[in-house]
């Protein structure tokens, strides 16, 4: 049955949509947004039926041109990586809907090149959470870097250079996986990730490994952006052009967090990082501080970008603590908050995108209640993801810390606790002030045409925003059936 | 210890490239000279793997009749360097990516020094 090649599906199809409308973009630029879009769809569509698939299935093994791991490369597609890849490609697919009148107003003629990349950066990320080898890993990884340098790239005037210290910071976490990886070869003489999981334990030398965790640890770490490497994050995604940091903010720093339970929980064990070895406890309190730092410096911010890229900092610092903890509860709220942050964070960058287009605005002094009269659908998205990102139930926020917070309790860590719920207070504080400013306060800076009104952004790009926030509140309210129906099937053997 | 030393002497020598590239990239304020010392870092990984699959008394790994039975200790191993014909790829256009930058960098402020560069951001 051809369904079996779905592994391969995704990430083909998008490198293919990105190899043909390229040039058929120089021949005929309006062509481009519709391959791009198509390409895109079929990644959504076998991202969606791959989930329904694996759920009904189990765990799908593809061998790529038949080759037996661990000699050939092989993808395994599990309820966990069909899970991350479905919100990849979901993200990607609405937000290619959204990105074609926003890009027209933001950066014309540069449109056929961007939808290239973001192509080829969404085939990046599809690749690294299907493949099931290490250095196929690094390979899709480095895709999509490369192209998400690019999308910075193409922003306002500073943007170059923001990409330039991304690429920087980028390829030095890049470096330190492969060192690691190389480290790791020469100890097991595999590159499988199974394959590798069934040879570690078997191990009587364990330095050579455990060097070789760290430095693969410290290059994901980078590329996920967690405390004290998250550095390259603010700028990057405050210069990016809005479309390009809606890309960029809700995927490519979960992907990086997906690889990384992979590596600490699937290739290594649960008992080797978490008690053996204290890998897991370190995580979890640089996570700890990450998430109070990047709140409280969300809180310091003017620009409504910059806002939400520290906030970007302290809510991977969730998905780290829910790593760190390594019991069960945590691995729910992790995977549960790589999916509900993804979708927070689509809606308020699509929303900044929103208002971009309509007032070219992004400092957060100039809004006012003209702004909620004139975007009163966007003014509600925002409403709903600020507080999902607060944590108000039954928005889906709510839940993924709630796990959280039951995991530290169950760890009788009582620090993280009072972490969370100190953060979700200054999440309180840098999004109620812009609520106020849409719905409280009587003050005007933006003038309009004519009293009250309405003049909302084009449909394409309001639905995918309305979408997003009303998945936020979906997700929330049916959060019980995702927690027992997928995340519950992806919880690593032996982590009690 | 001079055994250690001698048998060790090329990774010694990759560390060494290592850290000269990440202080390269870290510390100096020229942003080209951040871009060879990224380059070097990478050149002393992919020297790394290339050095790590090398044996003494071993041949190219091409099935050789001569040397009777198959015996792997007869042959390096070919994984490694194949590994790093894509890490030389990856290497080339994150190069290639980075030099565009710089290109546009410049045009736009004149200069590839970073503390001018910073200062005429903000």
């Amino acid at each position: 049955m051809i369904f079996q090649h779905f592994p391969i599906v995704i990430p083909i199809s998008l490198l293919l949509g990105a190899m043909i409308s390229a040039p058929v973009g120089i021949w005929k630029r309006k062509l481009t947004y519709p391959i791009a879009l198509f390409a895109s769809f079929v990644a959504f569509f076998f991202s969606s039926a791959g989930l329904i698939y694996v759920l009904n299935t189990g765990t799908h093994h593809y061998y790529l041109g038949n080759w037996i791991p661990p000699i050939g490369i092989e993808y395994v597609v599990d309820p966990l990586s069909a899970f991350v890849v479905l919100i990849v490609n979901g993200i990607g697919f609405f937000v290619m809907i959204y990105s074609h009148r926003s890009l027209a107003k933001e950066i014309p003629g540069k449109e056929v090149p961007f939808h290239a990349v973001v192509l080829l950066f969404l085939a990046g990320l599809s690749g690294m959470v299907v493949t099931g080898d290490l250095f196929n890993l690094y390979v899709f990884l480095e895709i999509a870097s490369l192209s998400a340098y690019a999308l910075v790239s193409v922003g306002e005037k500073r943007a170059p250079v923001a990409a330039f210290r991304y690429l920087l910071l980028g390829t030095i976490g890049a470096s330190f996986y492969l060192l690691g990886l190389g480290f790791l070869y020469l100890d097991t003489g595999s590159l499988n990730m199974l394959d590798n999981a069934k040879i570690i334990p078997l191990l009587e030398e364990r330095g050579l490994i455990i060097i070789s965790l760290t430095l693969m640890l410290v290059g994901i770490g980078l590329k996920m952006a967690m405390f004290p490497m998250h550095l390259w994050l603010p700028d990057a995604y405050s210069y990016a052009p809005s479309v390009g940091s809606a890309y960029l903010a809700p995927i490519a720093t979960k992907v990086s967090a997906y690889v990384m339970i992979r590596i600490l929980f699937t290739v290594f064990h649960t008992e080797f990082v978490s008690e053996y070895y204290n890998f897991t406890d370190v995580i979890a309190w640089l996570s700890a501080v990450g998430i109070l730092w990047g709140s409280i410096m969300a809180i310091a911010q003017s620009d409504y970008k910059r806002m939400l890229a520290y906030s970007s900092v302290s809510q991977i610092g969730y998905i780290g603590l829910g790593i760190g903890l390594a019991n069960p509860l945590g691995f729910i709220g992790a995977v549960l908050h790589i999916l509900n942050h993804a979708l927070m964070k689509a809606t308020l960058f699509l929303v900044n995108g929103n208002i971009f287009y309509r007032f070219g605005i992004t400092s957060i002094p100039m809004f006012d209640e003209n702004l909620r009269k004139k975007l009163p659908y966007t003014s509600a998205a925002f409403t709903i993801a600020a507080l999902s990102m607060i944590g108000i139930p039954p928005t889906a926020g709510f839940f993924s810390k709630w796990y959280l917070v039951l995991a530290s309790v169950d760890k009788n860590n009582w620090i993280f606790v009072v972490v969370i719920g100190l953060s979700s207070l200054l999440n309180l504080i840098y999004f109620f002030r812009i609520i106020e400013k849409l719905y409280i306060t009587r003050k005007s800076n933006l003038t309009l045409d004519e009293e009250t009104k309405m003049n909302e952004v084009p449909i394409s790009m309001l639905v995918p925003t309305l979408l997003f926030a009303i998945l936020v509140i979906g997700f929330g309210v049916f959060n019980a059936y995702i927690v027992d129906y997928i995340i519950k099937l992806a919880i690593p053997d032996g982590m009690i | 210890m001079t055994d250690y030393f001698i048998g060790h002497a090329a990774y010694y020598f990759i560390i060494t490239l290592l850290l000269i590239g990440l202080w390269g990239m870290l510390f100096k304020k020229n942003y080209l000279k951040k871009l060879i010392g990224m380059n070097i870092l990478q050149s002393s990984i992919i020297l790394f793997y290339v050095v790590s699959a090398s044996k003494y008394n071993a041949t190219v790994p091409v099935l050789d009749p001569k040397l009777g039975e198959i015996n792997p200790s007869q042959y390096i191993n070919p994984l490694p360097h194949t590994l790093m014909l894509t890490a030389i790829v990856v290497s080339v256009a994150t190069t290639g990516v980075a030099l565009a930058l710089l290109i546009v960098i410049y045009k736009r402020f004149n200069t590839l020094d970073e503390n001018e560069i910073l200062e005429k951001m903000k």
